[in-house]
This record gives structure tokens, C-alpha cells and sequence, in this order.
């Protein structure tokens, strides 16, 4: 059964082609849509099970790293977005992406009143290297599976922002991690999360990165699994032997097969 | 800010709420500091909205959008009302001067439009609240103006009380004569000096004949175009000049200095591959069978010497508009940017009145590149920072874009009939310069007044013009695509017009940011964010429907016609009937003298040389700033956006090893690659500039060869900047710096596919100006067959060989060891040998293509000292390094020679075949030798030193104070 994805874009949106690339090579059959043309016409949604928001500087982080974007969703497709969910549609956001959903709401689920914020990163300065992921165990996440990771389990992706610092209310981040709605964390070598720099890029508590709603469905990630699904994307792949496919397609793959 | 209503505006102020932090805020303590202020300051957000917009519109806008409901807090304070303040604290606002892009404020606009609110009028400032002992205003605003603001485009309010000002009422263009026709010489260089046209006297008594002829007087704006078309900028008179250069050797001349030697050279090579050269927007090679490769470097020295963050920004921005408006459009797939400033532990109080201190200029310009670089997706992915006292008054930014574009775009031609489509930003007064402004009295706060060369970029108005643009590219609808850059539509339809034969423009309809701009300034304006497009009538709706889909503004300004002339309207008003072909062929050739001699002075003696012991010279050269570790500056830059990173700038099992070229994969699917690479070498420009251009040409070869790159199938980009060429000497180094890209680039079989020259570069000293060190930044776009075959600088790991290939010779003049060791810079400098650069060129690239190596580094600054060096700790691997077997020309005990002269032609491999690669090499004529062996120790081992390999890393990591 084919698995029909849409790559959701906006004004400033950047990460899209590499994004659809992904999608396809895990196997979706892709479209890449602006967001004015499926206000126009939400009849795509209907047909997909995969909705993705990529990264990018959606309205230039104008305001606020997503809130432009965020806007646009609630206003332009509020309704629609809601039978797509009902539909058990999947939702993945990455890195701007991440950052529109949280600004919508969806994350940490959209019958939560908690309202979280992704704000600038303690370093106060936008940064571009590789870390290290671990995957949080009993994660309530339905398309993240640990296979193809390293054997500490630990993913290495690519990271690209400036406000990627997670900032909860009190208590809700007890409540996220015993909801089991954390999926990743920034962490060291052996696998443990760190708050320390540069490991943990942002400063984010515990090295949150990425957050699911209660049911699992709606993914968002500061790291780019995007730019990790093919061997010569890594940062020391002329010392790594062997062709091998990238970890950030797993990622891809997990979601496609949820969506069978 | 007489006669405006007291606080007649809603004061929207975000801050972080209690519990977050405040990185800004933290960041503007310590800048402040840096002012000799000491103060506590918390940071906010300012939005002003129009008095007229209801209480329930403000709160919805602040509730839906201003502020976040967890991480910020906002204040509202109604029009007429001043905020409260806490006792002691004083508030700075850093607002935009009148007619500078607020983008803030223009997405702002934009969202409320989402929420079916419309303000009048919407500004924004940076608000600092700041807390001390004694602060006065006065204090406070000189220090922010030197720490958080720059007065080029920003003013500093202490208080509450913030400009808004109410739009102009527009007025309409009239047609100006600008009498010429009895005016002796001395009027008319009064004339051109007044009205700021830079144009000679000889060219100002062509334009004169040229109308007496036709019996009228030239009008403004055909006065303005002529002066723009014929600007050293756009024609490059001094280049393509005739050059009668006298040396030690006779008299030279050159009937066209740039046809004869860069231009010439790729004429002679006539490289199928070449698709498009020198009379594009960017030069464009073969990447495959479908696929093009564009590729263009520019300048944006001025600006950036003003405003760093807004030049360099507006620089990459530019350069950004070359690819687009390469062809039909080229995708723009990477930046690269070169920065040369001036020492960066000069203080304010030692930095000359009026400039900038270049480490305020350099992080300015990062800043910028990555603000505009990061927003547009385009991942940058290669530079270099240069550090020379000569550039402190006349700092460098060289930013460079590639694009990929399908090969049947290549070719465009604007035909008669077609519309003239403008896209993109408004047009306002922007890059016109202030002593041109109508003499019509300006009020000094007016909107209207914005007599700035410089200005803020608008990355997001240029992402949704590249994303518009090649999906109607796509669809058939663009005939012939330029960017409006320098002289803005006066160039851009002009050069189009060349196509078709004629035009005809109705300023009219131009979209303006604000009213009240004359004719010849909506012409020549050099507003950012602009394209220009010829669209055949038939498909004009459904072009304009793909841009409006982006959210893009396009406006029919006229059509391409084959009349022979440019004819510019507004309305009826016929402003400006110019001839095409005296347009583009009426300037009058110039003529100069240079000279050149050979390079006088002294060299310093061998043992001045060996000051510094082996191994204190390694970590010193380390810590140099040009060699240095530039991390803090890539991270700040996304390097890897669109996915087709191969090489990353930083290498090695950490992430932190100095990478020689940036590789990508640009087409999905494909193994094949592209590597950017380049090199420049000012330090030896003073001395002799036929060296520094060679060397440079070198340097930027040797990267991308040593990663793996095609010697035949390589392109290079020149990049001059000198003097003021009125001067011979000056002009001659420029020519011989000329002659030698054509030397080397004939001898290497690569050739030059686009260019640009930024010159009159000097400054004052005294009653004298001294230029810039004459400055060639040469940067070579190459093709590797697999990706797969793709090689690093760090080391692998032990057991196996170090080859040196190529020849040493004693080189140190205007070397890095002699900068670090306090000795002057001499005479030696390396003298390149073509055919030998060329012979070692391709023998690596043999070595490579024959998977033989492991590890490829080539030599440059500090020489195989440092090279050694950097592999070592790049690959975490020991290093014993004896250079006494390398090919050596001189004194065989020269230990300080052998290991940091700069001769270039020569690499570093790593192998586990020693004897295979040298007889590779010698096979090809290069000398080669084994000079070390790779171990499992932690440190590089030579004749009586040894260097921990974590004491080398941290020395070259915190060499580079930002």
C-alpha cells in the first residue's frame, strides 16, 4: 500500500527538498505543498497519512523561532488539521518544524493546556554541529524504533538553530517524561543524557530534543534526521569503512511503516 | 520630532518572563561593559501600532502573536501613556533610521493580516532596560551607539518617548534637463563631482557631444543611467582599459589588459565544458549530462566598513541574486565567504577616526552572512579569515554563492514584445547617495530621508523570489532573468535591453516603500531583494499567479521592444530616450601608464629565521590567527542545509580538523561531486604581486585537488582588490597580478569563468593614502567522479607513511614564520614554477583517483610544520616527522626553512604504500619522499622536540579571539 506523505511549506521554509527526499526514500510517495495552496484546497490532506513540517526560517523567526508559521496553521487550517489527527494521522515537526508545533499547541498534544516554548539557546547564538542521541526508553513515540543505532543506542544527527531550549511550567516535564512523551535527548558517548555544552548544544533541561503528544502520532525534534540518510552525510564518513545507509532514515522508514 | 502627538503610538514591550533567561540582556551587560559602562541590563522587544487600532485588536495581536504565553511576558501601554519604570532604571531603544528595513516590522504586518488586524503604520525597536549607580542619558546613549547600536542605520532613544512618523504625501515626478551644451571642462567636472556621477571629463564631453548632436539637453535620469552604466562597477574601465606597463624588461601593452590575460586565458584553453563565461551573472560549467554548475564571488567592501552586519548581509544577499539571475535561474546550493580585516586587538581608542574596530567589524560580518546565509537555506561552506594592518581602514568581504541549474537555462534572451516583470522588494531610496538627493528641503525625521549607502537585508523576501523564481522557470515562463544590483533597474533593464534591442519602462507602476522619490531615483535605486524577468505576454498570468503564490509582489514595468532605444516613463512624462547602443559602446576608452619594478629591500639573514625553536614555532604558528581554528565561525553558520554536504568544512573524528574543500553531492542519486576551494596570499602582495597571484591560483587548486578534485575539471573565479589604479604602480602590480592568472591558468589547463574587481581600496595616513595590499582571492570550483573516492586532511591512524610531494626551497619571505617570530617580511617570497605546479596538480590527483591515499593535506601557511601538524591532531593519530629526506633545494641543514617555507606546489599524503605513490609521483617528474611515519603516540615527534598532539589542538582552537 503506498503511504502518501505531504512536506508542508511557508514563507522561508528550507529544508524541504532533503525532507521529501527522505520521505521517498523510506518509501512515501511525497508531495511538497505550501501552506497557502492547501488553505486553497485541504483535499490532499484527506489523502495522506503523513503530514511533515520541515525546518527552516519560516517568516525569518520573526517574532518568535515558528509563531508566524504557527498562526497560519491555526488560522488557515485549523479544522482540517484536527480531522487529520482525528484520523490518527502521523505528524512529524524538525527543527522549525519542531518549533510551529509547539507554538500551535499539538505538542504537547493539543487537549493539553500546558503551553511550552522552544526559546533561544544558552550559548545566545544559533549553532551547526553533529551530537549524539539517545532514544528515551518506554517513549510512547510509534515510529521510533532504536534498530540500525549504534550499539549504545545513540543516533548521531546534525543540529542547526538558534532557539532549541526547551522551557516547560512547572511540573510539566515530570508529567511529559512519566507520559512517556520524551523521544530524544541529547547525550554523551556512552549514551547518557547531558546537560553539558557542547554535547547538549542548546542547554535544554535533561537534554530534551524531542517531544511526542500522549498518543504517540506527533513527533518534533530540534535534530535533522533529514541530513543523515545516506554514508557520505556523516561528518567522519572517510573514516568509517563500510557503505552504510544513514541512521536519520530509520527515522523515516519508522514513520512510513507506522503509517501502513 | 516636532509636531507629532506625545507617545501617539500602542508600545507593545516583550520581555523573557521571570525563570527564563536572558541571553541578550546578558549579552548587552557585557558589551556595555566593554564601553567602560557598568550597568545591569534586561532585554525586550518593542512593537509600536498605530493609536488608531482598538484596546481588543492590541491585546489579540499580543495574545496570538507578539509574545510567547510561557517563555515571554508583555506590556501594553495605551497612546499618550508612558510606561512605568522601576526606580533607577533607564530605557534605550534602538530603533531603525527612517527608510531602513524593519523586518520585524514587516512580518509583523504580515501575521496580523492572519487575524484580520490592518495598523496603519507598525515600527519596532531593540529596547534595553538598563539598572547602575549614576547612569546618565548621555552616558548611556554614546556607549549604546558604540556597543549595541551603529548610527549608520540605527538611532539610540533614551526614554520613552519613540519616533513614529506618519508617511509623506506623495508627489509626482517631473521631467529635469540638466544643461550641458556650453559647459567648459572645469563645469562639467563640477557637474559630475556635484551630482556624484564619477564620470572624467572626457566621458563627461562624449555625453556632451553625444546630445549636442541631438539637440537637446540629457535629462537627470539619462545622466544618472549614463553614469551608472559607465561606472567602474559595472564596466570595469580601468580593467578592460588599455594598460602600457614599463618594467625591468621593456614596455608592455595591453590594448585591453582584461581580454588579454584573464579573459584571454580562457579563450585560448576553450574548455568544452565551460558553458557560459564572463557575460553572465555568474560563469556556468558542466556538472553532468543535464546539470550546470554556476558560480560567482563578490565584493562588499564598503558597506561592510560602514555597517558590518547590513553589508555583508546585503553582500551575500547580492551574490545570491547573481545565481538566480544566472541563465533563466540558477538554485543557489552554497555560500563561501572571505573576510580580511585589520589586527583584531586593536582598541577603539587605536583604530583611525571613522572606521570600525575590526573585531567589531569581523563579528558584524559573520553575523550578517549567517543571519542572510542561514534564513535563505543555503549552507555555507567555505571561506577564510586574513589578518593584515592594511585592511583596517579598508576591510574585505568576499562572499560567494554556487548554483546548480538544469543546462537547457543556460542561454536567455529577452524578445520584443515581452513584459518587463519586477519582483521582489519595494523601491525606496536606498544605496542613492546622500549628496544626490533632490535639492528639495528634507525634514531631518522624515521617512523620506534615508541617505544611507547601506542597508538591512530581507533574507525572507529573497527566499520567496528563489522559490517563485524557479518554479516559473519551470514552467517555461522566464525568457531572460537578471538581478537588480548596482544602478538597480537603470542596469537591469538595460542590460536586458541589449537582448531584445530596446525598451520601454513606465515608472508608474513601480512599487515604492514609501512616496516622494524622483524619477531617476526609482531608476537607479539599489533597493536589496529585486529581480527583473522578461516574460512573454501569453504567459504573464500565470507567472504572476506562481510568484503571488509565494507571496511575492510582481509588477509589470514596461516591455522589451527592438527600437533601438531605452525609453523610461512615468505615466505620460517621457523621463529619459536614450540610444541603446551609445548606452552600452559610447565610453571612451581609457589609456594608462603603470610600472612595475622588482621588489626592493632587504631580506632577512637565515638565523633571524630560527629565533623561535622548532616546536615553540609550531604552537605559535597554531595560535596565528589567519591559520587558526575558524569553528566559531562556521557553527554560527548552517553548513549542511539542503543535504548535500560531502566534505564539511571541519573534518576528523572530532568534528574539528581543518578541512581543505567543501564537498557536496548536488544532484540526488548521483555519486558525483562538487569541491569548493580557495586561496589568497596578501602577504606576499606588497612584496610582489606576479607571486601573490600565483600562489593564490595555487592555493585554491591545491584544496580542491587534495580532496579528491579533477585537475581537468577545474574552474577558477578571480577576485581583485587593489588601489587606486591612478596611480602606475599601482596599475602595474595590477597588471602583473593580471598576467600572472593568465600564466598559471594556461600552464594548469583551468580557466577563469567569472571574475570582479573592487578597486580604489586606500586609506589616510597623514597627508598620504596608502592602499590595501594588492589582494588576488582566487576560488576554483572542481568535479570528482565519486564521491566515494573523496579524500580528508586527518590522519588514519598509525603504521602507515607521510609523503611529501614537491620540491622546498627557501621561501620565507612574507611568510607566517617570520609574522610570528617578529622578523620583517623580506624578499623571498615563493616564487610559483607552472609547468612544475601543474605536473604536481596532476600527479596527485592520480594518487588519489588510485585510492592511495589515505590522508591528503596540502601546504600553505607555516608550511609542512604546520600541515604536519594539523593532520596529526585532526586524526587524533601520532606523528614521527623527519623532513631531512624531503626534496630540498639550498642549504640541506636549513631545518627552519625545510619545515614552515611556503614554496607552494606541494601535499601531504598519508599511505599504507609508500613506494607506489612516490613512484606515482616521480613517474609524473614530482620529487617525493617519505618524511614521517604515523604511530599510536599522542603527539608529533621530530629531530629533538616532541609536541603533544592535545597541546597543538588547544593552541590552534584558541588562537582566533572573536
Amino acid at each position: 500500500m503506498s503511504v502518501k506523505a505531504i512536506v508542508l511549506r511557508s514563507a522561508g521554509s528550507n529544508c524541504d527538498a532533503e525532507t521529501v527526499r527522505a520521505l521517498d526514500m523510506a518509501g512515501a510517495d511525497t508531495d511538497l505543498v505550501h501552506i497557502r495552496a492547501l488553505a486553497e484546497d485541504v483535499s490532499a490532506l484527506g489523502e495522506s497519512s503523513i503530514l511533515c513540517l520541515p525546518g527552516g526560517f519560516t517568516f525569518g523567526d520573526m517574532v518568535g523561532a515558528g509563531r508566524i508559521m504557527a498562526l497560519e496553521l491555526r488560522t488557515l487550517l485549523g479544522d482540517a488539521l484536527r480531522d487529520f489527527k482525528d484520523r490518527d494521522g502521523l505528524i512529524v515537526g524538525i527543527c522549525n518544524g519542531f518549533q510551529v508545533l509547539v507554538q500551535t499547541g499539538l505538542l504537547p498534544g493539543w487537549d493539553d493546556d500546558t503551553r511550552l516554548a522552544l526559546t533561544l539557546n544558552a550559548s545566545a547564538r544559533f549553532e551547526s554541529r553533529w551530537i549524539r542521541l539517545a532514544i528515551e526508553e518506554g517513549t510512547a513515540c510509534r515510529f521510533v524504533a532504536p534498530d540500525g543505532a549504534d550499539p549504545a543506542g545513540v543516533w548521531e544527527l546534525p543540529v542547526a538553530h538558534g532557539e532549541g531550549q526547551l522551557v516547560a511550567p512547572e511540573g510539566a516535564v515530570d508529567r511529559l517524561e512519566s507520559q512517556g512523551q520524551v523521544v530524544f535527548r541529547f547525550c554523551g558517548a556512552g549514551g547518557a543524557p547531558t546537560d553539558e555544552y557542547p554535547a547538549n548544544p542548546n542547554g535544554t533541561p535533561g537534554g530534551i530534543t524531542g517531544l511526542c503528544d500522549p498518543t504517540g502520532r506527533i513527533l518534533g525534534m530540534m535534530p535533522h534526521p533529514e541530513r543523515h540518510v545516506s554514508f557520505h552525510q556523516h561528518p567522519a564518513w572517510t573514516r568509517r569503512g563500510e557503505e552504510r545507509e544513514g541512521i536519520g532514515l530509520s527515522l523515516f522508514r519508522g514513520l512510513v511503516d507506522a503509517a501502513r | 520630532m516636532t509636531g507629532q502627538a506625545t507617545r501617539g503610538y500602542w508600545a507593545v514591550e516583550v520581555r523573557p518572563a521571570p525563570g527564563v533567561g536572558d541571553p541578550m540582556g546578558s549579552e548587552a551587560t557585557e558589551s556595555l561593559a566593554r564601553q567602560g559602562l557598568a550597568v545591569t541590563v534586561a532585554s525586550a522587544r518593542t512593537v509600536l501600532l498605530s493609536p488608531a487600532l482598538g484596546p481588543d485588536h492590541v491585546e489579540a495581536a499580543v495574545a496570538e502573536l507578539l509574545a510567547d504565553p510561557t517563555a515571554e511576558v508583555a506590556r501594553i501601554t495605551a497612546p499618550g501613556d508612558a510606561p512605568e519604570r522601576s526606580d533607577g532604571t533607564l530605557a534605550l531603544h534602538v530603533c531603525p533610521l527612517p527608510g531602513v528595513t524593519d523586518n520585524l516590522a514587516a512580518a509583523v504586518r504580515e501575521a496580523l493580516q492572519l487575524i484580520g488586524i490592518e495598523p496603519r503604520r507598525i515600527t519596532t525597536a531593540r529596547t534595553y532596560l538598563l539598572q547602575g549607580k549614576g547612569l546618565t542619558a548621555e552616558q548611556a546613549v554614546a556607549a549604546a551607539l558604540r556597543g549595541l547600536a551603529n548610527d549608520t542605520i540605527e538611532q539610540v532613544v533614551a526614554g520613552d518617548e519613540l519616533p513614529f512618523h506618519n508617511t509623506p504625501e506623495p508627489r509626482r515626478p517631473v521631467r529635469v534637463e540638466v544643461p550641458l551644451r556650453d559647459l567648459d571642462d572645469e563645469a562639467l567636472q563640477r557637474l559630475s563631482r556635484d551630482r556624484t556621477l564619477a564620470l572624467t571629463v572626457e566621458e563627461m564631453r562624449t555625453i556632451q557631444g553625444h546630445f549636442r548632436e541631438m539637440d537637446r539637453a540629457p535629462t537627470d535620469l539619462e545622466l544618472e543611467t549614463l553614469a551608472q552604466t559607465w561606472s567602474e562597477h559595472c564596466k570595469h574601465k580601468t580593467f578592460r582599459g588599455e594598460v602600457i606597463l614599463e618594467g625591468p624588461d621593456g614596455t608592455t601593452t595591453y590594448r585591453n589588459l582584461l581580454k588579454e590575460t584573464v579573459f584571454g586565458v580562457t579563450d585560448k584553453l576553450a574548455a568544452p565544458w565551460c558553458l557560459s563565461v564572463f557575460r553572465d551573472n555568474a560563469g556556468v560549467i558542466e556538472f553532468d549530462d543535464q546539470w550546470g554548475l554556476s558560480f560567482k564571488v563578490e565584493t562588499h567592501n564598503h558597506p561592510s566598513a560602514l555597517e558590518p552586519y547590513g553589508g555583508a548581509g546585503t553582500g551575500i544577499g547580492g551574490v545570491i541574486r547573481d545565481t538566480l539571475g544566472t541563465g533563466r535561474g540558477a538554485w543557489p546550493i552554497a555560500s563561501t565567504d572571505v573576510f580580511m580585516v585589520g589586527p583584531l586587538d586593536l582598541g577603539p581608542d587605536e583604530t583611525p577616526r571613522g572606521t570600525l574596530p575590526p573585531r567589531r567589524v569581523l563579528n558584524g560580518v559573520i553575523a550578517g552572512v549567517r543571519d542572510y546565509g542561514n534564513r535563505m537555506g543555503i549552507p555555507t561552506v567555505n571561506g577564510g579569515v586574513f589578518i593584515h594592518e592594511g585592511y583596517t581602514q579598508n576591510p574585505l568581504v568576499f562572499c560567494g554563492s554556487v548554483g546548480l541549474m538544469p543546462r537547457s537555462f543556460v542561454e536567455k534572451k529577452a524578445e520584443p514584445g515581452d513584459v518587463i516583470l519586477a519582483v521582489g522588494g519595494r523601491t525606496g531610496r536606498d544605496g542613492i547617495h546622500g549628496a544626490t538627493f533632490s535639492s528639495e528641503a528634507l525634514h531631518e525625521d522624515s521617512e523620506t530621508v534615508s541617505a544611507t549607502a547601506v542597508q538591512i537585508g530581507d533574507p525572507l523576501t529573497e527566499k520567496r523570489v528563489a522559490d517563485a523564481l524557479v518554479r516559473a522557470r519551470d514552467a517555461g515562463c522566464l525568457r531572460s532573468v537578471t538581478d537588480c544590483g548596482a544602478g538597480g533597474f537603470s542596469s537591469a533593464v538595460g542590460e536586458m535591453a541589449e537582448e531584445s534591442r530596446g525598451a520601454e519602462v513606465d515608472l508608474e507602476s513601480a512599487p515604492l516603500k514609501y512616496p516622494g522619490l524622483d524619477g531617476w531615483e526609482i531608476w537607479v535605486s539599489e533597493a536589496q531583494e529585486r529581480m527583473v524577468f522578461a516574460v512573454p505576454p501569453e504567459r504573464l498570468e500565470e507567472c504572476v499567479g506562481l510568484f503571488k503564490a509565494e507571496g511575492v509582489e510582481p509588477t509589470v514595468i514596461g516591455t522589451f521592444t527592438d527600437s533601438g532605444r531605452l525609453v523610461v516613463r512615468y505615466g505620460d512624462t517621457v523621463l529619459g530616450d536614450l540610444d541603446l547602443e551609445f548606452l552600452h559602446d559610447g565610453l571612451p576608452r581609457q589609456s594608462r601608464r603603470a610600472v612595475w619594478a622588482e621588489p626592493a629591500g632587504e631580506e632577512p639573514a637565515a638565523e633571524a629565521d630560527a629565533v623561535l625553536a622548532p616546536a615553540d614555532a609550531i604552537l605559535a604558528l597554531l595560535a596565528s590567527p589567519d591559520i587558526a581554528s575558524k569553528e566559531q565561525i562556521i557553527r554560527r553558520y548552517d553548513h549542511e542545509v539542503q543535504g548535500m554536504s560531502a566534505l564539511k568544512p571541519l573534518v576528523g573524528p572530532h568534528h574539528d580538523a581543518p578541512g581543505d574543500a567543501a564537498a557536496l553531492t548536488p544532484v540526488p542519486g548521483s555519486r558525483k561531486a562538487c569541491l569548493i576551494g580557495c586561496g589568497a596570499a596578501p602577504r606576499y602582495g606588497t612584496i610582489d604581486a606576479w607571486a601573490m597571484a600565483s600562489c593564490a591560483i595555487d592555493e585554491a587548486m591545491r584544496n580542491v585537488i587534495a580532496c579528491g578534485g579533477d585537475p581537468a575539471r577545474t574552474a577558477l573565479l578571480d577576485n581583485f582588490a587593489w588601489g587606486d589604479c591612478d596611480k602606475p604602480e599601482q596599475l602595474g602590480a595590477l597588471a602583473r597580478a593580471a598576467q600572472a592568472c593568465h600564466d598559471v591558468a594556461l600552464a594548469y589547463g583551468t580557466p577563469f569563468v567569472s571574475g570582479k574587481d573592487s578597486l580604489n581600496n586606500e586609506y589616510r595616513v597623514g597627508d598620504e593614502t596608502i592602499p590595501i595590499p594588492p589582494t588576488l582571492l582566487v576560488t576554483a570550483l572542481s568535479i570528482a567522479q565519486d564521491v566515494g573516492h573523496l579524500v580528508s586532511m586527518d590522519l588514519k591512524g598509525p603504521g602507515h607513511s607521510l609523503v611529501l610531494a614537491g620540491v622546498t626551497r627557501r621561501q620565507l619571505g612574507g611568510s607566517h614564520l617570520r609574522l610570528v617570530s617578529g622578523v620583517p617580511a623580506g624578499l623571498s617570497v615563493p616564487r610559483l614554477v607552472p609547468e612544475e605546479g601543474r605536473a604536481v596538480l596532476h600527479a596527485v590527483a592520480e594518487v588519489i583517483g588510485e585510492r592511495l591515499a589515505l590522508a591528503c593535506h596540502d601546504l600553505s601557511e607555516g608550511g609542512l610544520g604546520v600541515a604536519a601538524a594539523e593532520m596529526a591532531f585532526g586524526g587524533d593519530t601520532g606523528l614521527e616527522l623527519d623532513p631531512s629526506a624531503a626534496p630540498f633545494e639550498g642549504d640541506g641543514d636549513d631545518l627552519h626553512a625545510r619545515l614552515f617555507s611556503e614554496s607552494p606546489s606541494r601535499f601531504l599524503i598519508e599511505t599504507s604504500d609508500a613506494n607506489a605513490v612516490i613512484a606515482l609521483l616521480e613517474r609524473d617528474g614530482v620529487p617525493a619522499a617519505v618524511v614521517g611515519n604515523t604511530t599510536d603516540g599522542r603527539a608529533l615527534d621530530g629531530p629533538g622536540y616532541s609536541l603533544a598532539l592535545d597541546a597543538m589542538k588547544s593552541a590552534w582552537l584558541g588562537g582566533l579571539h572573536l
